[in-house]
């Protein structure tokens, strides 16, 4: 399979399941990938594993998809493979790849049932941009018979909000569009903040759509909690000591990183929360404050 | 006094014979020649005999008996003593003669002070196993003491207790058993730090040992030396010197007959360790550097020829100083050299090899960026920090720690070195660390501190206080324009001059920490500590 087939075959994914995350997707096409490779040795293989990867980041940059690749390669390849034949390697490792696409196909679930119990009856909740894992929450809220408004924000420039107050309109669940400006006008009415994240790194902070950082300092000033939810898989090794230190592949598009000269003229799409701002992560890995991030990163990676 | 004179006689009598072996030992020792069995069981016998003669005759004069146990105390004191050993003597000898009531009846009978003495034994035994440092006065170390052995307490290590007199004579105890000299304070303390040792440079301990010195090693008496003048300072440097030291050691030793080379070298290398601890307190990179050993010495088996096991720890110590420092400073450059850009300040403090190193690799690698680097009185460390990146060629600014917060809004990024990491997240290092780590988080300049995991300790500290080095007060007299204001301080009574090593950082002023395990918050610490125990 050549690097075209992959990218198309990624792509075919997200149209048929628009409700799946891209990480999930790429994890598909890699594996996918794996089965159809033919390589002769483990090395060739790795290496033509990594080279999809790279290939599978430029069309889509979002960090979620970095992070899932390179967990997903982990994970396969962290069994013994003393196996002499190379084909029963290659089994083993894609026996491995089904698992782990298993387990994170159903981590989405297990966040939300984590998370909904600290929606409380009344409540008001504000939330940023469009978030599937936030919607499952929501989602499951509801279902338990709880009575909640939610607020989103409009999250410009490319207006997802609205497209997440489209769909909890059809849950049933009484939504308000604010402007992006209007977060701090609208803070003290709220009891508390849930978002989503693009990817989670090591010092526990979250790397999201641009405006969350915006949100959490509001809430930080409002003593308002401030939730993030996801999944496992976004975990990823980078550390950044401020906005800036985030790497400039993930604060932009792809098709913009490729055809742009001078990046200082664009608009990230993403921004860096850092841990002190943040009360709670909800992850298939239970409940963690931000330092207990670092734990767990250093048992996946280590 | 009258009355008692005809005792005091007695007394005094009954003590020269006692003395006069006594004073045999004592010259023995003083040669420096190791003490046979025998005549250290001798030595023990007599000072029993002291303590007995001591209670039964009540009243005989303190001072007598003080200068005796001075004198059986610290068997070569040079005369140049200052006050305050002096001083250590007499609350010692009060608690040992403000003992319980019962001994207070002159003249008892043999048999009865057979048995009172029997008692004493059970007690004194039932004491020490339940014993319990820090809290422990006059009295518990008695007969009467009731041992509190229900929970085992952890013990306070010696360092951290000067101002406590029965741990002093512990500790001057066991020097002693170990034929390593004691060293004397000098100058009047702060009283917060009273607990701490302060010692002089002038007065180093090898002063007090004779050329050649059969007990201590030669080498360890240099780095000894080496570390009590300053001449070895930083972390790693001091560490690696240790190890130096410890292999010559090993190479020099000669397993004695009918003992295991696994059991007699560890013992062999407790009053060497001693020795440096009063030479210099031991820092925590030391400490680990010194278990490893231990461990490594008591896993040799018990069939391996001698040769054969003194080469396989010698390649043991060289591969730890390999992969801890050498192969561990290369990683840590490698994670740094990801923070640092193009166009970054770059804020330094004092001289840690691992930033210099990183700083030096990094502008190999091309980066563009600049230095300032600030440095603090009376070390005044930066300026071969500033040397040595000059040299490089690295554009470097030098100011005082005084001039922090005029120069921290240029500063992008803070490196800072440690020289331990507690098990709570807080980074002990030099002092003044802390101060620039509290302004730059006012100034929302981050703050990387690189250590490596051969530095992380157990230990939990929250403040300065509790456990810090204090150097030589006289460090702080300086000369300007001809005159030296502090050049008497000893004579007004209620001046006293602190120079602390060592401060502790918060967690919460810390950014990141890079270590050759990779970069990790702060409070993660616990965690590698976690894993690495469990890797051994």
């Amino acid at each position: 399979m050549n690097k075209n087939n992959l990218v198309e075959y990624f792509r075919a994914q997200i149209r048929e399941d628009p409700d799946v995350a891209s990480a999930v997707a790429a994890i598909r096409s890699l594996l996918e990938f794996l089965k159809r490779d033919q390589s002769e040795t483990i090395l060739g293989l790795r290496e033509n594993m990594t080279k999809a990867i790279h290939r599978l980041e430029e069309t889509d940059s979002s960090v979620a998809v970095s992070s899932g690749g390179e967990l997903f390669l982990r994970f396969i390849s962290l069994t013994s493979l003393e196996h002499p034949d190379l084909s029963q390697c290659k089994n083993v490792m894609i026996e491995r790849g089904e698992l782990f696409l298993k387990k994170i196909s159903l981590s989405r679930g297990k966040v939300g049932k984590l998370c909904h119990t600290f929606i409380k009856d009344g409540a008001k909740i504000l939330t940023h941009s469009s978030s599937r894992v936030v919607l499952k929450v929501l989602e499951n809220a509801a279902a338990d018979n709880k009575r909640f408004t939610v607020y989103v924000t409009e999250s410009q420039p490319d207006s997802a909000g609205k497209h997440m107050a489209q769909k909890l309109g059809k849950l049933n669940i009484p939504v308000m569009v604010v402007l992006d400006a209007a977060v701090g006008y609208i803070m003290e009415k709220v009891d508390l903040v849930i978002v989503g994240a693009e990817g989670v790194v090591e010092s526990g902070g979250v790397i999201n759509k641009i405006g969350t950082y915006q949100m959490a300092v509001c809430s930080k000033a409002h003593n308002k909690p401030f939730y993030v939810v996801s999944e496992s898989f976004k975990f990823v090794r980078l550390y950044p000591l401020n906005q800036q230190d985030v790497p400039d592949r993930f604060k932009y598009k792809a098709d913009i990183l490729k055809t742009v000269k001078d990046l200082n003229q664009e608009h990230p799409m993403i921004d860096y929360t850092p841990p002190s701002l943040i009360t709670l992560l909800f992850t298939d890995l239970g409940v963690l404050t931000p330092s207990a991030v670092s734990d767990e990163l250093i048992k996946l990676y280590l | 006094m009258a009355d008692s004179d005809g005792r005091q006689v007695v007394s005094i009598n009954h003590s020269t014979e006692e003395d006069v072996k006594l004073q045999e030992v004592v010259q023995a020792k003083c040669e420096g020649k190791e003490l046979t069995k025998e005549e250290k069981q001798r030595l023990r016998k007599e000072k029993k005999q002291h303590k007995k003669n001591k209670k039964d005759d009540r009243g005989p004069p303190e001072k007598e008996k003080e200068k005796e146990k001075a004198s059986v105390l610290a068997p070569s004191k040079p005369a140049t003593q200052s006050p305050a050993h002096k001083a250590a003597p007499v609350p010692v000898n009060a608690s040992a003669s403000e003992s319980p009531v019962a001994a207070e009846k002159p003249a008892k009978s043999k048999a009865e002070q057979r048995a009172e003495r029997r008692a004493r034994q059970d007690t004194e035994r039932a004491s020490k196993q339940g014993k319990k440092e820090g809290g422990q006065q006059s009295a518990s170390s008695k007969p009467k003491a009731t041992p509190n052995e229900l929970q085992p307490v952890k013990r306070l290590p010696e360092h951290i207790q000067v101002d406590d007199p029965a741990a002093l004579k512990k500790l001057a105890k066991k020097l002693e058993r170990q034929q390593v000299p004691l060293r004397s304070d000098y100058g009047y303390k702060v009283s917060l730090f009273s607990h701490l040792h302060q010692y002089s440079r002038k007065n180093p301990p090898t002063q007090q040992i004779s050329i050649p010195a059969t007990v201590i090693h030669p080498s360890i008496v240099r780095l000894g030396l080496q570390y009590s003048q300053g001449i070895i300072a930083g972390s790693n440097a001091r560490s690696v010197a240790l190890l130096h030291a410890f292999k010559q050691v090993i190479q020099d030793y000669s397993t004695p007959p009918n003992e295991e080379l696994s059991r007699d070298l560890v013992n062999k290398l407790s009053p060497y360790i001693s020795f440096l601890s009063q030479c210099r307190p031991l820092s925590a990179s030391m400490g680990n550097a010194i278990k490893y050993i231990k461990k490594e010495i008591s896993n040799i088996p018990s069939q391996c020829k001698e040769e054969e096991a003194k080469r396989r720890l010698q390649e043991c110590i060289d591969s730890y100083i390999n992969e801890k420092i050498i192969l561990a400073s290369e990683a840590i450059s490698k994670y740094a050299i990801e923070k640092i850009s193009d166009g970054d300040v770059i804020l330094v403090y004092g001289c840690s090899s691992l930033v210099n190193h990183i700083l030096c690799e990094a502008f190999e690698k091309q980066r563009k960026f600049r230095v300032i680097v600030v440095d603090s009185r009376p070390r005044l460390e930066g300026r071969e920090a500033l040397r040595r990146l000059v040299k490089k060629g690295i554009r470097c600014t030098y100011v005082l720690i005084s001039a922090l917060s005029y120069i921290l809004p240029e500063v992008s990024k803070v490196f800072l070195g440690a020289h331990a990491l507690l098990a709570n997240g807080y980074v002990m290092s030099r002092v003044g660390t802390s101060q620039i780590a509290l302004v730059a988080k006012a100034y929302n300049v981050p703050v990387l501190v690189c250590c490596e995991t051969y530095k992380f300790c157990e230990r939990v500290q929250t403040d300065s206080f509790e456990s810090n080095e204090l150097d030589d007060p006289d460090d702080l007299i300086v000369t300007r324009n001809g005159k030296t204001h502090l050049e008497n301080w000893q004579t007004v009574k209620s001046l006293g001059l602190l120079n602390l090593v060592y401060d502790v950082t918060p967690p919460d002023f810390v950014d990141l920490v890079i270590t050759d395990l990779g970069m990790i918050p702060c409070t993660s610490v616990p965690v590698v500590l976690r894993v690495k125990n469990v890797d051994q």
